[in-house]
Order: C-alpha cells, then structure tokens, then sequence
C-alpha cells in the first residue's frame, strides 16, 4: 500500500470543497481524478502533498512518498533545461538526468534556456522533475495541458513505466490518456453545506 | 541545500542587477546626503556613520520582496515545500544569497562611499567590521517579512512596513559602534551586542519564517 | 454540577451571551472612575512646586502610556492562545486591541509632546522613552496593516499572531538598544512599588483612580470591538452558507 486516503474533508481558503473521500493506492494502480472545473480536484492534490492540512480524515502514506506536480512547472527562465532538472535532482538526492531528459524528449533541448521553451516543452520539462524526484506516488494536476498529441503519448508511457516499476499515481485529468486506470469522479463528494470547521463556530 | 543557495546566486547573477542595483542604490543615496545638508566635511564626517548604515539598511530592503516571490509565482515554492528539504533551510539558504548578493557587495564598496562622507580615519575598520556583521540579521530579518508577505498583490510596501521597525535595534548598534569607532570610543560594546542580535537573529527567525511560509502556502 | 472551564468562554456564542451582560456594567465603571479619576486629578490637586499646572497632564500621560504597553501585551497572549488553542475569539480580540493600542500610543507621544514643551523647552526630544514608544507605534501599524493585507481571515490571524511574537522581541530589543543609544531627558519612573520616592499621596489616589478608569475603558473598548468582529465573521459565514445552497 502506497497511499491510503480515508474519510478525508478538506478546504479551499477556509471553505469546505471535499468530503469522505476514500481511496487506496497499491504499487501499479493509476487513479483518475474526474470533475469539473472548481470541484476541488486540486485542492484535493495539495492537500494529499502535504501543502495544506485535511479539516477531516486521514491521509496515509509513507514520509516522502508523494511527489506533487502542480499546475505551475517551477521553471527557472534563465536557467537551461539541464540545469533545472540537475537542480531537482540535486534537492531530492538522485543521481543523473539523462534518463529522465530521454524519456520527455528534452536531449535536444538541454542547453536552452528555460524561457526560450514553447509552453509544451516547458511542460514536458515539468513532468521530467517527476522522474528525478524518485518518489513512488505521483500527484499530478492537470499534467497534459498544452502538450501535443505525441507528448501525451510520452507521458503516458512515462506513467506507465513508473507504475511498472512498482509505482502509483493520482492524475486530475479530462482527457483519455490510454492508461489502465480506475476514475474517482469527485463531484459525487462535493461538501454539501458547509460544514466548515472553521466558520460553524460562529453561526 | 547547497543546490539551492548557488541556484539563487546563477539566476542573480543571469538576471542582471543582481548585485549591481542595490550598490547603486546605495551609492546615490550617498551622494545626495551632501547635497541634503551642505559640503562641510567636518559635518559631514560626524553623520557618515549614520548615512553609510542607513543606506546600506535601505538598499537592502530593495530586493527583499524578491527572495521568495519570484518562486512563489512560477510555482517552485510549493514544489521546494513538498521536497525532501526542511523549510527552515530553504529560507536559511535563501536569506544566505540575499545576503552574498546585497550585504557583502554594500560592506565591501562602503569604505569607498566612507572616503565621499569624510569618515574619520579610524572609522573604516570598524565600519566594515560592523557591516560585515549587522547585515546578515537584515537580510535574515528581511527574509522573514518576506515570508509573512509572499501571497500578497501589494506586497512590497507592507513589506517595508513591517521590517523596517525590526531594524531598528541592528542600526542603532551598527551605527553606534562605527561612530565610537570613529571618534576613538571603544566600539567593542555595541559591535557585540550587535552580533548577538544576529546570532539570534539567524538562529530564530528560520523558524518564524518557515512557519509564515507554510501559512501562506496553505 | 459540570465544573466551567474559562475556554468556555473562547466561544464565541458563549463569548457574546457573557459580555451583553458584563459590558454595559464595565462601560459604567470606566465611565465613572475616569470621570472621577481626571476631574479629582485635574482640579482637586495642587500645583506641583516645580512644575507648576503643567504637571496634571500626568493624568492621561502616565494610564495611556501603561495602557499602550498593556494592549501590545495582551495582543501576545491572545496570539499565543490563537496559536496553541485555535480559539477563534482571541485572534479577533487581539485584532480588536490594536486600534485601541494604537489611540493609546497616540495620546501618551502627544501628551508627551505637550508636556515636553515646557519642561524640556522641546515639542519632541529623542528622548529614550519618547523613542520607545514612537517605535511601538510603528510596530501596530505594521501589525494592523498585515490585518488589513491578507483576505482569508484565519491566514490573517496565523500570520498576524506570528508577527506579533516576533514583534515583541524586537520591541524589546528596541528599547534596550534605545537606552543605550541615548541616555534620556525623561524624569525616573513615575510609578513604582517604592511610591515613597516619587510623587506624593495626594497625587498618587487620583493617578490610580484615572488607571483604573483607561485599563475599564481598554476592556471596555475590546469587548465592544471584538463583538464588531464576530458578527462580521457570522456575516461571513451566512453569506457562505447561503452562497453553498
């Protein structure tokens, strides 16, 4: 068991967005994240990083297990592509590059500078720090926007590579990455009434 | 760790102005104090201390609002935050490289800028000295309300606001020892005090600010 | 019987129930003991020998002054119960003594300034306490300012509670480094356990009285002012709700 979610409420800028929401994720599982826009998907995703804490319920998993990719890619404009992801590599303590360069089609690139990049190889580039970041769980928001029909295709074999592998994830997506996947529509645990831990108090 | 301290002097030194703004900023702030108060040099001599640190205080706050903005914008905050590196070290590492940009380029060009104001002599170690120590706990103390003002639109001013009066007691010592050193005072005192409140300084404030930070990732 | 526990009162339904009662009473006895307190201070005492009439402004200086510190202190503790507790009571009431601290701070520097005058020959002299207390103004406003800043009211109160703590030390600071950097104009604490050093009895009953009416008033004022602030939260929470369905 990788990631093991139980029961779990949680809220965006002190409004309640989410609530019993229960999954699991096992080495080799691809959760989808369906529901429309606003619906907490990526409140959910951060919440499941660690960047905010759950009004309710329990997030299991390993310290270091969940390698968040979020909307923004974290890109340095004046640095090169090389230089960003060495830098990744580097923060989380694994070793080369050139893997993970190879499996986004970035070898060509890896001299030039972040903000001489198109928006899908930025983009490309983003989800290459999924790969040097050598964290089991991935918990990507939104991954395939702005990439082209060909990068979907890599990074659906970069997905599934990595589950092979032993690994998980958990994407918010609306297209149909051709993956084996299991979908969690989170419109069905949309918070009601707001429960809100935080402002009932006072009413 | 490391990574991330020579990541932040690369993208300051490919930015451009990294280290030249604040020193010219610093410069012409010194420039025009004659023209505030007149070319007496006697007169002069004997506010230099105050000038040169209170410059130096100023041009330091110009760049604070980009210590964690600039990340917090293009998304790298959250992904440092959620990285296999405590929080209190990024903002140790990132206060480190405000300081290698700003503070040290200020200490070393400030007995230069010294000479224009007329400092005495004496003065000149201590000024150094004094710098060299009082501002690390301006760009610690800068990082901090940086930290407390990262989400915000507008942030710049309130950051201003709220770190200036957190200076005070830096600037009061700093001053203080350059002037008695100037002048043929023992200047040890103050100079101690000083370095104490960055020790301090340095040892605390990651706290604060690394719990600010997280508040306002939240 | 269940024994109350006095976080009882950190909730807010509690908290409003409790001072519509109390408040009214403390309003009266703030009204009454200022009243007494100035008007015995400024008409029933003699003229001090030295100072002549110009030493009554003691009245307001002296409580004010004791009450601009006060506020700052009572704002740390309310952080610190924000922050430990999570009692949403005592981060608005730390936001509703600001304002009041910050009146407070205003009053003793320009009592201050009007005492100055003729005593020092000087509106404003940097003089250490002067000092001290200019800087405690500049560290409400940034505290208040920071209020202001930030939308998500619980952000606000997390951020704010950590600046206060923060702030504090260096308020601290401040004032030793101002000491140090000038020793002051300022005549020797006004109060102190050892009364019999300072100023006479016939002084010291209407200076107490007039204390004892800012600190009601201060209480008085944050109580009325924290109330302000729940109904806005409950506001905020209804309309919420009602934006939710």
């Amino acid at each position: 068991m990788l990631l093991r979610v139980h029961d779990l409420s949680c809220a965006r800028g002190g409004v309640p967005v989410l609530e019993r929401l229960s999954f699991e994720l096992s080495p080799g599982d691809v959760l989808v994240l369906r529901g429309p826009n606003g619906s907490g998907k990526t409140t959910l995703l951060r919440t499941i990083a660690g960047l905010q804490p759950p009004i309710a319920g329990r997030i299991e998993a390993e310290d270091g297990a969940v390698a968040y990719g979020a909307h923004a890619d974290g890109l340095k404009a004046t640095l090169s592509v090389a230089e960003n992801l060495r830098f990744w590599a580097g923060v989380y303590g694994t070793g080369g590059i050139d893997a993970a360069l190879a499996a986004f089609d970035l070898v060509q690139l890896q001299d030039r500078q972040a903000q001489n990049l198109s928006a899908g190889q930025k983009r490309r580039l983003g989800l290459a720090r999924l790969l040097v970041t050598g964290r089991p769980v991935w918990a990507l928001d939104e991954p395939t926007v702005s990439l082209d029909v060909a990068s979907v295709g890599l990074f659906a074999d970069a997905v599934r590579a990595h589950v092979a592998g032993g690994g998980a994830a958990l994407i918010a997506t609306h297209i149909d990455l051709g993956l084996e996947s299991r979908v969690l529509d989170v419109s069905a645990h949309r918070a009601v009434a707001p429960v809100d831990a935080l402002d009932e108090a006072f009413l | 760790m490391i990574r991330l301290f020579s990541r932040d002097l690369t993208l300051a030194v490919r930015a451009g102005g990294g280290f030249g703004l604040g020193l010219a900023f610093f410069l012409i702030v010194t420039v025009l104090v004659p023209f505030g108060v007149g070319a007496d040099t006697a007169q002069l001599g004997r506010i230099a201390p105050g000038i040169l640190w209170v410059g130096a205080l100023l041009a330091c706050l110009l760049s604070l609002d980009r210590i964690f903005q600039l990340d917090f914008e293009d998304g790298s905050l959250d992904l440092l935050a959620t990285a296999p590196v405590p929080l209190e070290g990024v903002v140790m590492m990132k206060a480190l490289a405000h300081w290698v940009t700003t503070g040290l380029p200020l200490t070393l060009a400030a007995p230069v800028l010294g000479l224009l104001l007329n400092l005495a002599p004496a003065g000149y170690g201590w000024l150094v000295l004094s710098l060299a120590l009082g501002t690390p706990a301006l760009s610690m103390i800068g990082a901090f309300g940086a930290a407390l003002t990262v989400g915000l639109k507008r942030g710049g001013l309130l950051l201003s606001l709220l770190v200036l009066p957190l200076y005070v007691p830096t600037l009061i010592f700093g001053a203080e020892a350059v002037s008695r050193g100037a002048s043929g005072q023992a200047a040890t005192t103050p100079l101690i005090l000083m370095a104490a409140i960055t020790l301090g300084t340095l040892a605390l404030l990651p706290f604060a600010a690394a719990a600010a930070l997280r508040i306002n990732l939240r | 019987m269940k024994r109350m526990s006095l976080w009882e009162y950190a909730n807010p339904k509690k908290f409003m129930a409790t001072t519509n009662v109390v408040l009214p009473w403390i309003s009266v006895l703030a009204a009454i003991c200022l009243v007494v307190g100035l008007v015995w201070g400024f008409f029933f005492t003699p003229d001090d020998f030295r100072q002549g009439s110009t030493v009554k402004i003691i009245y307001l200086h002296v409580p004010s002054a004791l009450m601009a510190i006060n506020a700052w202190l009572m704002m740390l503790v309310a952080s610190l119960i924000w922050l430990v507790r999570r009692h949403h009571v005592s981060a608005l009431a730390a936001r509703a003594a600001a304002p009041v601290g910050i009146t407070f701070t205003l009053i003793a520097l320009f009592t201050g300034a009007v005492w100055g005058q003729p005593m020092w020959g000087t509106w404003w002299a940097w003089d250490p306490r002067l000092t001290s207390f200019l800087i405690l103004f500049l560290f409400y406003l940034g505290y208040v300012a920071l209020w202001e800043a930030v939308e998500n009211p619980d952000t606000a109160a997390d951020l704010t509670s950590v600046l206060c703590i923060v702030g504090s030390v260096f308020a601290l600071l401040s004032r030793y480094a101002v000491n140090f950097w000038n020793q002051g104009l300022h005549q020797g604490a006004t109060l102190s356990m050892d009364k019999e050093e300072n100023i006479a009895d016939i002084f010291w009953y209407p200076l107490l009285v007039a204390i004892a009416g800012f600190v009601l008033l201060f209480v008085a004022l944050v109580l009325m002012r924290t109330r302000t602030e729940i109904r806005a939260r409950r506001l905020h929470a209804l309309q919420m709700r009602e934006r939710m369905g």
